[in-house]
Order: structure tokens, then sequence, then C-alpha cells
């Protein structure tokens, strides 16, 4: 058997519970398929949460646009000013900022799989691998005698190096001995260089002014055109679109592609969708939110999302709608203050919402597990008090009958002695316990059970001494090492399983009184005649 | 292509391979770089038998159920599963992949994980409904873990998790499943459980192949072996092959001849 150690105990105790009641369990599973699961009622439900969650994102980030606001000197805002902005009552406003959520939006969702495919850096090096297309794009306009400024095909010039970059990143990637961290940090950097100096050039030659240019590298909504606004929602748009349409491939291509490509996919093309989709992004990303940040837009919704959810659905509807504020947000106070970079304001919203997410989040928010943590702690701490009483009263006092009456005063140093408490550990576990009314704490400085409390105790003593037996009788554990197994599972044992065990141990235990301990119990040895069994 | 298709199909209506052959593996090579993995295996399974791949770690265990999956490029030899090419019957094949090839903090349910078994039943462009769901809620309920069905998969043991996978495989009711190490770390109740499963699945007729390495159990589970040390040191009805010799064979003494003949092509730089 390969049972001895105690790390699987839950498995254990799960092949126990289920086999003999696997028939209710499975009916009971298939309710919640068909109906919606009953959910308790709270007042902080996940969609709850998640609202609140939003909002106080936005407040918070909205605190380094006010203090800007005051350090502005053209801010000399009037509250009209701000309504007209925050309303979107200007139409071109209006245009710029709802092309940018759309972008948001796609980014939000494009950045899940590429999250979950582990390929959130591969979009950055892409990004930076635009900047020689722009310039080239911008070079052989005005040789074509244009003024070097129109969107569209500066885009394609983008898209173009991006693609030549990404290439370059797999064919690096196929050299022997080389990982890809590698690839992507010399495409990425030479690429940014080449960049950079083909922008140098351009502003040093005469012809047409090239200002424009350097909004690709940070973001500036404000020099976006209605127009460029329209062609980046309507791609932002597309590429969702694609998502839903392909979404359960990529899923499991994100998930398992041996599985994918044992099942008949073709691995290599559905990653080229999504490798187009991040392409997409990041290119009408460019002006909004500027090539070294746009890879921000995707990578940080997603990480914020997955800390609400555990389900990839709603994981990519939170990322998409959070992405979808920041950037509304970020132009939008990029309307304002046109000076403000675009790119930046839209990734500090973002990191504010990831702040947020990351310690209040509903499903691996760090508050909440460091709730949860917190309960169970109280939980086997009181637990562990009542027992020790308990079985403070079974060494000690005669049983009448087979119930053990709650007569004596149980001393708090004995109770010190069974386990290894420090002194304030176990006062506030006392007060605790007195304040919930399992405990009597007496003047004596003994402590009595409540008639509550010493039912309570009864069936934690019983728990755990049916989920002992259980150990000893099935899974083959020395007798001396049972008491601190059973100590850690039996804090999350569920009636279902207890009376699972209750029905393996048949005759162990009957009427619900707790059978005797398996092992000799520790006591204090201050006591006279205390057992005189302690190990 | 169309046309080698059908000239594969009319070797199979000569009966050079019989489609009533779960797996027909021929002079298999498969090499990563220069050295080779897998070397000039051949095989053929026997239908309804329940086949143990056995063999010491890098003996190409893994690989050799990849190669015949197409999951990785095969040197030479030719696979033949129900008499075709895997790509014409893999509707016909459950692959259970090793635990570890994925990553278990996925935002994924059980249920999502086995429902993805149905996908290409499903087909593109059309979503997972309830039918589909209630198919893979009979899976786990198969493997024994239904009342899980809603958690996410890394709240789940390593013997659920491995159960959720071979229940991801049931739901395609194939013909022949391939599994990479299903036993690998788990308890007893779980390799319980999947030895239940495969009875069953041996009894309707289905041809199992599980890489296995606990030695101890072979002669109890399975009633085909294969000893796997880069080639096959033995195949064959369990009782008449899983014997000292051949153990000794296979983890025991250095396979000299090939240790030599691979090394001495690493030095002059052939690939194969």
């Amino acid at each position: 058997m390969r049972l001895q150690n105690g790390i699987l105990q839950e498995e254990i105790l799960r092949s126990a519970s289920l086999r003999p009641v696997r028939s209710t369990l499975v009916k009971t599973a298939r309710v919640n398929t068909t109906k919606r699961v009953v959910v308790p009622k709270c007042c902080f439900t996940k969609v709850r949460c998640s609202i609140i969650g939003i909002f106080c994102g936005v407040l918070v980030s909205s605190f380094p646009f006010v203090a800007f606001a005051k350090n502005e000197p053209e801010a000399a805002l009037s509250v009209g000013d701000w309504w007209r902005v925050i309303s979107l009552a200007d139409y071109n406003t209006r245009v710029v900022v709802l092309g940018t959520a759309l972008l948001g939006f796609a980014a939000g969702v494009v950045g899940s799989f590429a999250l979950l495919r582990r390929r959130a850096l591969l979009g950055d090096a892409l990004s930076h691998a635009t900047l020689p297309g722009i310039g080239i794009a911008f070079l052989i306009q005005t040789l074509w005698g244009g003024d070097g400024k129109s969107m569209p095909v500066l885009l394609l010039g983008a898209a173009a190096s991006g693609i030549v970059g990404t290439f370059a990143i797999l064919g690096i990637n196929r050299l022997p001995r080389l990982k890809e961290d590698v690839a992507l940090g010399i495409v990425l950097s030479v690429f940014f260089g080449a960049g950079i100096s083909m922008l140098v050039m351009i502003q040093q030659m005469a012809t047409g002014h090239a200002a424009g240019l350097e909004a690709f590298i940070y973001g500036k909504t404000a020099s976006m055109l209605q127009r460029d606004s329209w062609l980046i929602g309507g791609a932002g748009v597309f590429v969702s679109l694609v998502a839903v349409v392909v979404f359960k491939e990529l899923k499991l291509l994100c998930f398992d592609e041996n599985f994918a490509s044992a099942q008949g996919y073709n691995k290599f093309a559905l990653d080229l969708i999504l490798m187009a989709m991040i392409v997409v992004v990041t290119i009408i990303g460019l002006q909004a939110v500027g090539l070294i940040l746009v890879i921000a837009l995707m990578v940080i919704p997603p990480a914020a999302a997955r800390f609400w959810t555990e389900q990839m659905v709603r994981m990519t509807w939170i990322a998409a709608l959070l992405g979808a504020v920041s950037a509304m947000i970020g132009s939008a106070a990029s309307a304002l203050f046109p000076r403000l970079p675009s790119g930046a304001t839209i990734v500090l919203v973002c990191s504010a919402f990831f702040l947020f997410s990351m310690f209040f989040g509903t499903s691996r928010g760090t508050l909440l597990r460091y709730w949860h943590r917190r309960q169970l702690r109280r939980r086997v701490g009181r637990q562990h008090l009542l027992r020790a009483m308990y079985e403070y009263l079974e060494l000690h006092i005669e049983a009448d009958g087979d119930l053990i009456p709650n007569t004596a005063g149980i001393p708090v140093l004995d109770i010190r002695e069974m386990r290894s408490w420090s002194i304030r550990q176990l006062q506030i576990e006392i007060r605790r316990a007195v304040a919930d009314g399992d405990v009597v704490s007496l003047p004596d400085k003994t402590l009595r059970f409540t008639n509550g409390g010493l039912v309570t105790a009864r069936r934690l003593a019983r728990e755990h001494r049916l989920w002992e037996l259980y150990l000893i009788t099935y899974a083959e554990i020395a007798t001396s090492k049972v008491d601190r197994d059973a100590d850690r599972i039996e804090h999350i044992l569920q009636p279902s399983m207890i009376a699972e065990l209750e029905r393996i141990l048949e005759g162990e235990s009957l009427q619900g009184l707790p059978p005797s301990s398996p092992h000799p119990l520790r006591s204090g040895p201050s006591i006279p005649g205390g057992g005189g069994v302690s190990p | 292509m169309n046309q080698s298709r059908a000239q594969e199909q009319l070797q199979v209506a000569n009966g050079e391979v019989d489609s009533n052959l779960p797996l027909s593996v021929y002079d298999l090579t498969v090499a990563y770089y220069r050295k080779p993995v897998v070397w000039d295996v051949s095989f053929d399974v026997p239908r309804g038998s329940l086949v143990g791949i056995v063999g010491p770690n890098g003996a190409g265990k893994s690989t050799l159920l990849k190669a015949v999956m197409d999951l990785i490029p095969r040197t030479s030899g030719r696979i033949r599963v129900f008499g075709q090419s895997y790509a014409d019957s893999r509707h016909r094949v459950g692959y259970v992949p090793q635990r570890e090839s994925v990553d278990w903090d996925f935002p994924v349910s059980a249920l999502d994980v086995v429902a993805m078994g149905l996908y290409r039943q499903i087909g593109w462009l059309r979503p997972v409904r309830k039918v589909h769901l209630e198919r893979a809620l009979w899976a786990l309920e198969r493997v024994g873990i239904a009342d899980l069905a809603h958690r996410q998969i890394s709240q789940l043991s390593g013997g659920q998790q491995q159960r959720t996978f071979l229940a991801r495989a049931l739901v395609q009711d194939a013909d022949l499943y391939l599994m990479d190490e299903p036993f690998a770390a788990v308890d007893a109740a779980t390799e319980l459980a999947i030895v239940d499963v495969l009875r069953e699945l041996q009894s309707r007729g289905k041809t199992v192949l599980v890489i296995h390495h606990d030695l101890q159990s072979v002669s109890q589970y399975f009633d085909y072996v294969m000893l796997l040390n880069m080639r096959v040191v033995a195949f064959g009805p369990t009782a008449e092959v899983f014997i000292p010799e051949n153990l000794q064979k296979t983890y025991g003494g250095r396979l000299t001849l090939l240790e030599e003949a691979t090394e001495a092509m690493r030095q002059r730089g052939n690939t194969l």
C-alpha cells in the first residue's frame, strides 16, 4: 500500500466517502448541471464584489489625474469642461474614447489567451519590432510626395516589420541551445534600436515634419483622428468576434496542446490565429497606448481578472471589461490634458485595477485567502481547546453511565500542558470561547463547559477518534502517529464524511458518543494518578 | 494525397494490414536531434488486449505513444491504426497524456476538461451544449468523481486530476486507448478506480496501451506486456514474456551494441 504518508489523507477519505454513496452524490451533481446551483445568500456574492471592485478601481485610478489637473497650468477647467469630457458630449471625444474602449476590450480578450498560452512577452517583442516599419512607411510616403502621415500606411508598415520580428524570434528559437527568452531579448532590442535610429534620421531630414511619429512610442489619443478611431474600433470588434468563434479551440490549445494535436487540431494553425490576433491588437494599440506600453493593456487586465474567477469565459469577460474601462478613462484623461501621454494613463488605470484585484479578488485575492486562513486557524484553535477540556474530563471524572457529567472545573494550567500552547495563545483562545458561550471561565483559574460547549466538545472528540480509528484500520498508520495525522484532517471533516466513517467503522461508535481513544491520552503531569500513561 | 490514401486502402483490402488490428507498428524509428530514442520497433497489438508498456527511464515509452499519434515526427516506420493511418482513424483513439504535461492552475473546471474530449465531435463554430456536459458528467461518474465536476482543477488532488484525464479519454468512446503513466503518483484508491475502468474497457472489446512503472503489479493488471528499451526487448502475453531474463535485458545489462552505434553516430555528427 502507498498510503502510509499523511499527504494522501484526503484521497483516502474521498475513496472512503465516495464508493458507497456514489449514487446520491452523482444525483446531486447532476442536479447541479441541469439547474443552477443555489448560491447561499451572502451580501458579498462574486458579482457584487466585482461591481464594487470596478467602481473602487475607477475611484482609485482617478486620483493621479486629479493631482495632475492641479499642477497643469492649462487645466483651469470648469466643471462644465469636465462634464463635457466625462459625459462624452463632444462628438470627436466620443469617437476617440469609444475607439480606444473597443481596443481595450479586444486587448483584454486576446491577452487572456496570450497569458494562458504564455505568449505575453511575444506580444511585447512584436510591438517593439514595429518601430522600424513605421519609419520605413513614413520615408516611403514622403518619397512619394505625401506628408507621410497616412495612418493605414504607417500601420501597415508597423505590421510588416512586427511580423518580420516575430518570424525572427521563431527562427532564433529553432537554433539549438537558444531559449525563447534569448530570442525575445535579441529581437526586441535590435528592432527597437533600429527603429529609434531611423526616427532620429527622419527628424534630421528636412522633409515633412516627423514630430507625430513619437506618438507611436508613448501613445497619444489626442492625435487620433476620427477615421483612425473608427479603424481601431472596427479592428477591435473584429478581433473580439474571431475570439468568440474559436474560443473553444484556443482554450484547448492553451490548456493541453498535445491533446489538441492528438485530436487532430493543427497546433500551428491555431497558434497562427492567436498570433494574428496579437498582431492586430498591437498594431491598432500603437497610436493610443504606444509601442512600449501596449503590452500592458494585453497583460494586466487578464492578470487582474484571474483574481476574480476560476472560469475562463468569465476571466475573458472581466479582462475585456477592465481593458475597455481602463482605455476609456485613459483616453478621456488624455482628451482633458493633451500633454498627458494616454498610454501612460491607460496603463496606470490598468495597474490600479490590478492592485485592487490582487487584494480584494473573490477567487484568489490575498485578503480573501488571509481571511480564510484566519477563520480556519480560529476554528482549529477552538476545536483543540474544547477537545483538550473534554479529554481532561474523561481522564479525571468518573463517567455517569455513558455520559461524562459536566461538574468539575478544569484547571487552565493542566489544559495548557495537554498541548503546546503558549500562555498568551491559550488566553486568547479561552477569551474567544467564553465570548462564544462554549466555556465559562471561573475565578479560581478553572474552566467549565457550558451545556452547548459540552455537546460540541463531545461531537469533536467523537469525530477526531472516528478519523483516528479509520486511519489505524484502513491506512496502516502507526498508532503513535495517529493523533497528529488525525488532528490535521478532522477540522475539515464534512457531515457526510462522518456518516461514512461511522458506517465503515460500524459498531465502534453508536448513539453519537465518542469511542474511547485508540491511544493513551496526554495529560498534565501535575495530576495525581492522572492516567499515569502520558507518553 | 488522395492517391496515396487510395493506395493504402487497396493495401488494406489486400490484407496487408488487417483493419481489425487496433495498432500495427512496423520498423518505427524516432530520433531527437541526433540521438535515436526509439529504434526499429515493430509490433502488432491484438484486439481487446490490455497492454502494459514497461521500461527504464528514457527508454522511449512516451516517445513511442507520441509517435503513434503523429505528435512528434518519426524518422522512419509505418503505423496503422485499425488498418489506416492515424489521421484517418484518430476518432477511434483516446489519449491520456501525462499529468505533468499541463498547467493545473488553468481556469477551468473538471467538467470543462472532460468536455474537451468532445470538441472534435462538436466541431468548429459550435458551442458545448448541455448534452455534451451530461456526457462529460457521465464519464466523471465512471471514474468516481462526479461530485467534483465543478471544482477548479487546481483544487483536485493528484489522483483526482488523473481521473479527470481518464474521463476525458472515456468521453470520446474510442476503440483504442493510449495512456501515458496513468498510475504515476496516484493513491491506492485512484489506482483501483483506474484498474476498474481498464477492465471494463477490455470487457467491451476495447484495446488499451498503458505505460506503467510498477513492475510488481504488471502481471496483475495486464494480459499483454511490452518490455521496451529503445527497441522492443519482448512483447507478448504477460505470462510468457514477463520473465526475469527479459527484465534483465530491459533494465539490466547495457545494450552494448546499440549504445556503441549511437555514440559512433553522434561523434561522426550524422543525423538519422
